[in-house]
């Protein structure tokens, strides 16, 4: 099976120590695809340093249980080095999806991107 | 004039880029039987999730084997069958997810979605075929 050509799934911008990620991508689908997704944002803590993520879901209509279990995962790398992880502009559709599975208790979950910059 | 039922039936070979057409398929044909967001978007997920578990935990992604499909969709509700041909597994061994034990689970989280968001999910034989119903919501549900 041929693997999936390597393209941009994240645009990532620097605001002071924040870094705001946005997904390309309407939907978080594809074992593949969440494992590329889920590779640079670990990139982001791991080789890069980062701590503080935001990650702005503005683009974002859908995402599968897979995705979840991949935020899940950032958010406790990012608690074991000492970083935080914050979640904004969540379409009410997928916030259904975080109240549901209980995750709107584990993860920090803010209306929008100014909110969230001033929330580490 | 109402559209009328419509069914379908098909293998379709273990390849998760199959899940892609069929869902844009069902889209489509939720969308003619008048079937509102709210509804579609719970459909298209409980169809992902139980798609990519047949696919992945039932048929180990062996590209020899099949699933098969079978759906209808009439005005009134949305009917699948889903049956891979792997050796299938317990529901009630999967945990629940919400439980504040499991809650820093990576997985789990696709059974406990499809119960959710259908109205109806059960699980037949070795569990390797699984019935789901979602019944159309009021035209206001969305809201």
């Amino acid at each position: 099976m041929s693997s999936q050509p390597r393209r941009q799934r994240l645009v990532v911008e620097d605001i002071g120590d924040v870094t705001v990620v946005n997904f390309v991508d309407k939907k978080i689908l594809d074992e593949q695809n969440i494992q590329m997704i889920g590779d640079d944002l670990f990139r982001l803590v791991d080789e890069l340093g980062r701590r503080k993520l935001l990650l702005n879901f503005s683009n974002v209509e859908f995402m599968s249980s897979a995705a979840l279990g991949k935020l899940i995962r950032l958010h406790q790398r990012l608690a074991q080095v000492q970083g935080k992880l914050i979640l904004c502009n969540i379409s009410k559709a997928i916030m259904e999806i975080f109240v549901l599975t209980k995750l709107d208790k584990m993860l920090k979950i803010v209306k929008d991107e100014a909110t969230g910059l001033n929330s580490f | 004039m109402p559209p009328s039922d419509f069914s379908f039936d098909e293998s379709l070979p273990t390849v998760l880029a199959e899940v892609r057409r069929v869902q844009s398929d069902i889209k489509d044909g939720l969308q003619a039987h008048g079937f509102g967001e709210r509804d579609m978007f719970h459909i298209e997920l409980a169809m992902e999730e139980a798609l990519v578990n047949a696919m992945k935990h039932g048929n180990q992604l062996d590209s020899d084997k099949f699933v098969r499909l079978q759906y209808t969709i009439t005005p009134e509700f949305f009917d699948v069958r889903i049956e891979d041909q792997g050796a299938g597994f317990n529901p009630d061994d999967v945990p629940d997810p919400t439980m504040p034990e499991n809650l820093e689970r990576a997985c789990g989280r696709g059974l406990y979605m499809i119960r959710s968001f259908m109205n109806e999910v059960v699980y037949h034989g070795r569990g390797n075929i699984v019935t789901m119903r979602k019944q159309k919501s009021p035209p206001d549900a969305d809201e």
